[in-house]
């Protein structure tokens, strides 16, 4: 009996694909469920999974679902490397691996009674959403919430239902822009960063939370500041490679840290003087 | 007609000038308001005005044959529209259209370059806040030409 | 402190073999030393040096009777705890998906970790067991094949009695003698009558080895040669790095202009961290047979200095040969003490013999060093 392999944090956990759905034209979200179909597998807003193709490979994505929800795994990503393409032609009833929860998660929890911002910047919406339910799902503990999110086209706007559900509600401020639109869409055409200053939040009590491609948080952040928020208030995603999700292959070290252990999820304390620098 | 000072005076784009460029001001300002759709500038026309726009939405836009109107970027309350009345030949580059009623203070571009050569100090005042438009806008699009959120 | 004569080896291979180990020590293959099982003490490199320099690796026939005569093999020990390639599972794609194979003692399983005693293990090399522990076995993750490994080791230390031409353990204050850590500590002393070895215990484990072989009590002079080799070895060394605020300066001088001037001669080989006793990144890979059916899934060494090691979608993190040559040496130097709160680098040197183009990371430190513009406390 080889007790020791089985026991290894490297061998993946099986679970059945319940369904498969394309959000946009590059993005598709994939809903998970243990084979028994009733165990959970509890994680926090902001930790990430190492999805596993048998024969092709294993990536880390982080958990999109609602954390109260645990029995299902919801996950978006992009459909843009080996592995995600062959993920996008999962069918239900499909057995894929999963190890995880890894990771640092969004200070939800840490942050009651504050106003919460949040900022995302197109697949970056995936991974702040756990967040958004656990706050929506204790509305009460929090000041003013406001989304905030940019993506490339109106035709990749990610969960633009539950945009505008969320939009139609009394106790959150959404609002969505896009970098390039055609004359249809009638909502904001601009970057992400354009919403900071005119958004209603309290810079003094607010927390925020971005997401999104490197270039658009650090912009995000310069506008927070630019709005009054301290560094020690605003919080990243940060994305690198990673192999074992464990802090032993090495490969998303960012200066001393290690972004699948100690992150994803930053305070923007912490990595500031990282990210000012090239290829670290 | 509604008197147009305590709107001017209280715009954060005009904060901290003083009573006399207000009274300046006020003498180039004109309310304005535009029902959805109605054009705000053209492209080529002569641009005689800048707008403070006060409510609703606007967009930035261009006719691009082939493509249509392509949205360049949209502003609402509390922005500025237009600094093509600053510099020579005072023409619109872009076309600007309200999409939703808008309401706004139109600034008589001719009138107000006149005040500024006659008072260099009201210029470089105002040269200073449009400058930051500018740049603003400049970082807006920099980004925008990123094409952050490409897959390619 | 004990004296056992140089025929001892045999008795002492025998000890370790009869309680199951596999005895693991250094031999003369393909014009190296490398590590591999030895059965006898003939199998020992007897009479054989190296000749060690930037960018060149030889051996030589010695003058000398000694087993352990050479400084250094290219080969570090990290192979036998963090093999190159280790399967981490086998499967069978199914029609829904896939199923691990690996639960039965088939042959074909994963490799087993099995009972090694390590044979003539450097002080340097001994350290640098000690970093990748603190890597491997951390408090919050652990690599079982590790675990499993690093518990059934014998770890027989030889001490140093001669620099090799890049060694600095000096520096870095693991060697030339090792202090704690091993079972049984070797120093091979060269006398005209006959090479014979000092011995100690470092472990219960060592001491009851120990017993059993034919021993005397060292004599004062014996122990005292000793140390006086030590300290000449740690004066003959050619190389000395810096090391005091070494973690600041690199980490705070990432644009410094010696790292283009590195950048121009290092080739990206990644030998530098092959040949490392502490690199330890890996990267994971399905392996599977001609139908696409049966799945391995294996883990192998990687290395910072490739351009897949920092791909994330839409290209490198770490693009130019300048950021990864900094990566690797920043990451020895200045951030493995941020992560493990100790130097990451070990003075083997030998990432400085095995450079095809003979980069040497001390040289490369002290450049930084000089013209950084790091803020250092007052002493």
């Amino acid at each position: 009996m080889n007790t020791l392999t089985v026991e290894h944090p490297m061998i993946p956990k099986p679970y059945r694909v319940q369904s498969l759905r394309q959000e946009t034209l590059d993005t598709f979200t994939v809903e998970l469920s243990s084979i028994n179909g009733t165990s959970e597998l509890p994680f926090n807003p902001g930790q990430f999974n190492m999805l596993y193709m048998v024969g092709i490979g294993e990536i880390p994505i982080s958990i999109s679902g609602n954390p109260d929800e645990p029995r299902t795994l919801v996950h978006t990503t992009r459909s843009v490397g080996t592995v995600t393409k062959a993920m996008r032609k999962l069918r239900r009833g499909d057995v894929i691996g999963v190890r995880g929860p890894f990771g640092t998660n969004w200070p939800v929890d840490l942050v009651q009674g504050s106003d919460v911002v949040f900022v995302a910047g197109g697949i970056g919406l995936a991974p702040l959403r756990p967040a958004m339910y656990r706050v929506l799902s204790h509305r009460e503990k929090f000041g003013k919430v406001v989304l905030l999110y940019g993506t490339r086209s109106p035709a990749d706007i990610l969960y633009r239902k539950e945009l505008e559900h969320w939009r139609a509600r009394f106790d959150l401020e959404v609002y969505v822009t896009v970098d390039r639109a055609l004359r249809p869409w009638r909502g904001n055409v601009g970057v992400v960063t354009n919403l900071i200053s005119k958004s209603p939040f309290d810079p003094m009590s607010a927390v925020a939370m971005v997401c999104g491609p490197e270039v658009m948080m650090r912009f995000t952040v310069l506008e927070l500041q630019k709005r009054g928020l301290v560094n020690s208030s605003i919080y990243l995603s940060m994305e690198r490679n990673m192999k074992c999700g464990i802090g032993l292959c090495g490969h998303c070290q960012f200066g001393p840290e290690f972004v699948c252990r100690d992150g994803p999820v930053f305070s923007y304390d912490r990595v500031k003087d990282l990210l000012a620098k090239w290829e670290i | 007609m509604e008197n147009l000072e305590p709107i001017l005076t209280q715009h954060p784009f005009l904060q901290g000038l003083d009573q006399k460029d207000f009274d300046l001001l006020v003498g180039c300002a004109m309310n304005v308001r535009f029902d959805a759709d109605a054009m705000m500038c053209r492209e080529g026309e002569e641009a005689t005005q800048f707008f403070i726009i006060r409510s609703g939405r606007v967009t930035i836009e261009l006719h691009v044959p082939g493509k249509g109107i392509v949205q360049i970027q949209t502003l609402s309350e509390g922005d500025i529209l237009g600094w093509s009345w600053l510099f020579a030949p005072y023409r619109w580059r872009f076309d600007a259209r309200a999409t939703e009623l808008t309401r706004a203070i139109a600034l008589d571009g001719r009138c107000l370059r006149t005040k500024c050569e006659a008072d260099r100090d009201l210029g470089y005042k105002l040269l200073k806040r449009f400058s930051e438009i500018l740049e603003q806008r400049l970082e807006a699009m920099r980004l925008q030409l990123l094409d952050l959120y490409s897959t390619t | 402190m004990d004296r056992i004569e140089h025929s001892v080896i045999d008795s002492l291979l025998q000890a370790l073999q009869s309680r199951g180990y596999v005895t693991i020590g250094p031999t003369a293959r393909n014009g190296a030393i490398v590590c591999d099982e030895i059965h006898s003490a003939s199998d020992l490199p007897i009479g054989i040096t190296d000749e060690q320099s930037p960018a060149t690796y030889r051996l030589k026939s010695g003058n000398n009777h000694l087993s352990f005569g050479y400084v250094l093999s290219p080969v570090s020990w990290k192979r036998f705890l963090v093999p190159p390639v280790l399967t981490l599972f086998k499967a069978v794609k199914t029609s829904d998906g896939f199923r691990i194979t690996n639960e039965t003692s088939a042959p074909d399983t994963p490799p087993q970790p099995r009972k090694l005693a390590f044979i003539g293990v450097r002080p340097c090399d001994l350290q640098a067991l000690t970093l990748l522990d603190k890597v491997f076995l951390g408090d919050r993750y652990t690599d079982p094949y590790y675990k499993a490994q690093r518990e059934q080791l014998f770890l027989i230390v030889v001490n140093c009695t001669k620099a090799g031409g890049t060694c600095f353990c000096g520096s870095m204050g693991t060697g030339p003698t090792a202090k704690a850590g091993y079972d049984i500590a070797l120093t091979e002393m060269d006398r005209k009558e006959g090479a014979f070895f000092l011995i100690d215990s470092g472990s219960e484990k060592g001491a009851e080895v120990m017993r059993e072989l034919d021993r005397r009590k060292a004599a004062p002079e014996e122990i005292l040669a000793a140390d006086e080799a030590s300290v000449r070895t740690r004066a003959s060394m050619g190389r000395t790095l810096e090391t005091d605020h070494l973690k600041e300066i690199l980490a705070d001088n990432p644009e410094h202009p010696r790292w283009d001037v590195v950048a121009g001669r290092c080739l990206t080989c990644a030998n530098c961290t092959m040949v490392c006793p502490t690199c330890f990144c890996s990267t994971v890979e399905d392996v599977t047979d001609l139908t696409g059916k049966n799945v391995e899934r294996v883990r192998k060494w990687d290395s910072c200095f490739t351009m897949d090691f920092s791909y994330i979608h839409g290209g490198s993190v770490r693009a130019t040969p300048k950021s990864r040559y900094r990566q690797w040496v920043t990451h020895k130097l200045s951030s493995w003490v941020d992560q493990y709160g100790d130097f990451g680098c070990v003075g083997c040197g030998r990432c400085i013999t095995w450079c095809p183009v003979g980069i040497d990371i001390t040289e490369e430190a002290c450049a930084i060093r000089e013209n950084h513009q790091t803020v250092l406390p007052h002493p």
